[in-house]
């Protein structure tokens, strides 16, 4: 910050600039040293976001390069845009693109709106008992690793020995190799994700039914409300606020669609349906090794998700609360 | 003026009956979607430990869809004796473990320092945790680093390597910020230092936080698998996720492992899995009751704010 006298004082800015930033760095110097045990705290913390956070954001150059691993970081030459006119090339990456958007949008549409329809229902149970015991079974599939999901939908999916097979043998129908079929990969995907995740998903709106005041329902009843209507002209209401900010952040991780889940689930005669941006950089840099291609394919992800965030971000400020950070 | 009040009693009866009546329909309704709910909820667990219990061939002929057929605890016993499944575990809980203590050891003093507002810098470097959540490099830059630290199938690098999280970080800081100022002035003025007041006054005021974030490490530990598939290469150092996936995914799609288990009748694949299924649930459905008392209260104070 320059001193109020940059412009002004013409005759004196070299010395009195000179002047007032040593008085500056001495003021600093001396606040570093004050405080030595506050930055040595912060230390390891700085340290391990320098080094596995933002030195990997300096090996993202390597989207502009033909990047071989015995040349390096360096020694690769530039070759600009080129892989990023690649992937515009790509039929896999486009269709990657497009899945990505498909299984966002779905997932946006019935997804997102499951946890909300959950709470609802929690909140109409009439026994206590009831709606404990129901929330205890719907939180905990959230703690399980999505290894063992993917385990759980192998073996219910499983065309010889899953019930639903099982079940469509006894009627003398053929067996479906469901986890083979693109048609049905979004549908037992998006499913599977919702049966791990809206339960504790639905503890948001939960928290947020609990607070919305008793004597509105009590002047509604006395008006003759059914509790279907004051659902829908006081519960709702009263939480949208919160819907708006949980859809906001839905909107903010959209590119996000759980590709470590995917992984599991995928296999290549659904990647039609299934294969999403991320499981297409796992594929092509970590398994087929073209570093260059995937980290641009990595860049590209990684900034259109910067800026979703962004505008949800804006939008949020715009709309209520404030902005989320 | 009294049969008025009667009419009008009565008038409101009916009126009640009237009003409560799709109540009563919507109670209903409502309560047997709940149900019906839950038991799509629990069958999935109940399916997996039939089968586990069941023997293989009822399991391949399909008998098999909500209870044990043919009781047996045989695949159980094919898991249990698996050298690799006992060092699997072992790892997850090294992982676990040690990942967890290790986050703590970075997490909370660094979010000790950002949460002063004495320290000199403090805006930036907090603006510089929160960028971490908005923008990253990206699965390649992030693995060729690991590569080129040396930390490729290396224990080290699990631990160290996922120790900290922007969300982590803002999470504790935020819990500090919101201590109230007195407990500090008190410890200043008898001349504590930044260590001390750390460990004397933060640490132990902040243990619900602190604890939220240690459960939040574990669980995240626990279940992690992805990285762990990507940068391990030994068998002696996987943890059970991935384990378990090179078992429920990969075996699935490997001829020669399923025909080495066809000649055995009281287990097959599809037990073997469900058995390493429920095993491997076990912790964390003992955990759970802690998990979720603690995550509840968690919810309400691990809420980002600013």
């Amino acid at each position: 910050m320059p001193s109020k006298g940059f412009r002004t004082d013409v005759s004196g800015l070299s010395s009195s600039h000179a002047v007032d930033l040593r008085v500056r760095a001495k003021a600093i110097a001396k606040r570093l040293r004050e405080d030595w045990q506050l930055y040595l705290l912060l230390a390891p913390l700085a340290i391990w976001f320098a080094v596995f956070l933002y030195k990997p954001m300096l090996g993202l150059r390597i989207a502009f390069k033909d990047y071989s691993l015995f040349l390096g970081y360096s020694g690769s030459p530039w070759i600009g845009l080129e892989n990023f006119w690649s992937l515009l090339t790509d039929d896999q990456f486009l269709r990657a693109v497009r899945n990505t958007l498909a299984i966002s949008a779905v997932s946006l549409l019935i997804a997102f709106p499951a946890p909300i329809a959950l709470a609802l229902m929690f909140n109409e149970i009439a026994s206590a008992k009831l709606r404990r015991a129901a929330q205890i079974i719907v939180y905990l599939p959230h703690f399980i690793s999505v290894v063992i999901i993917a385990g759980l939908v192998i073996a219910l999916a499983s065309p010889s020995t899953g019930p639903v097979n099982v079940l469509r043998s006894r009627f003398g129908m053929e067996p479906i190799y469901f986890l083979t079929v693109p048609e049905y990969f979004r549908a037992i995907f998006i499913a599977s994700n919702i049966w791990k995740e809206a339960g504790f998903e639905s503890i948001v709106y939960l928290a947020a039914i609990t607070g919305v005041s008793p004597a509105l329902y009590e002047a509604a009843r006395m008006d003759g409300a059914t509790r279907l209507q004051m659902i829908r002209h006081i519960t709702l209401p009263s939480i949208l606020p919160v819907i708006l900010v949980m859809l906001v952040i839905r909107v903010g991780n959209l590119i996000e669609v759980g590709f470590e889940y995917i992984v599991l689930l995928y296999q290549p005669a659904t990647y039609e349906t299934s294969d999403v941006i991320a499981t297409y950089i796992y594929r092509v840099g970590l398994q087929s090794n073209d570093y260059g291609l995937a980290a641009a394919a990595g860049l590209f992800n990684a900034l259109v998700a910067l800026l979703l965030v962004w505008g949800a971000n804006r939008v949020s400020r715009r709309a209520s609360t404030g902005a989320l950070w | 003026m009294v049969s008025d009040g009667i009419a009008e009693a009565l008038a409101g009866q009916q009126q009640t009956a009237r009003r409560f009546e799709p109540d009563r329909v919507f109670g209903i309704v409502n309560a047997s979607l709940v149900l019906l709910l839950l038991a799509s909820m629990l069958y999935p667990f109940l399916y997996i430990a039939a089968v586990s219990l069941s023997s293989g061939a009822a399991v391949t002929s399909g008998r098999v869809l909500l209870w044990p057929v043919d009781l047996t605890l045989a695949a159980y016993g094919q898991v249990l004796s698996d050298r690799l499944f006992w060092i699997a575990y072992g790892n997850t809980l090294i992982y676990a473990v040690g990942g967890t203590l290790m986050s703590l050891a970075l997490i909370v003093p660094g979010a000790y320092a950002l949460s002063r507002p004495r320290l000199f810098g403090r805006r930036v470097f907090n603006f510089l945790v929160a960028f971490t959540l908005w923008f990253h490099a990206g699965m390649i830059p992030f693995f060729l680093n690991m590569r080129d630290l040396g930390l490729i199938d290396s224990r080290l690098g699990i631990l160290v390597g996922f120790a900290c999280s922007a969300f982590n970080v803002i999470l504790l800081r935020n819990a500090f910020e919101g201590m109230a100022p007195s407990f500090e002035d008190a410890a200043r003025l008898e001349g504590a230092n930044e260590f001390q007041l750390l460990r004397y006054i933060f640490l132990p005021l902040s243990m619900p936080a602190i604890l939220t974030v240690a459960l939040l490490c574990l669980v995240t530990r626990w279940n992690g698998y992805f990285w762990a598939m990507i940068l391990l290469r030994g068998e002696e150092k996987i943890p059970l996720q991935v384990y378990l996936k090179r078992i429920i995914v990969d075996l699935r799609a490997d001829d020669a492992a399923a025909a080495r288990l066809a000649h055995a009748s009281d287990y097959s694949f599809e037990t073997i899995m469900a058995a390493i299924i429920v095993v491997s649930l076990v912790p964390i459905v003992a955990a759970y009751p802690y998990l979720l008392k603690h995550f509840n209260k968690g919810m309400t104070l691990g809420g980002i704010k600013e």
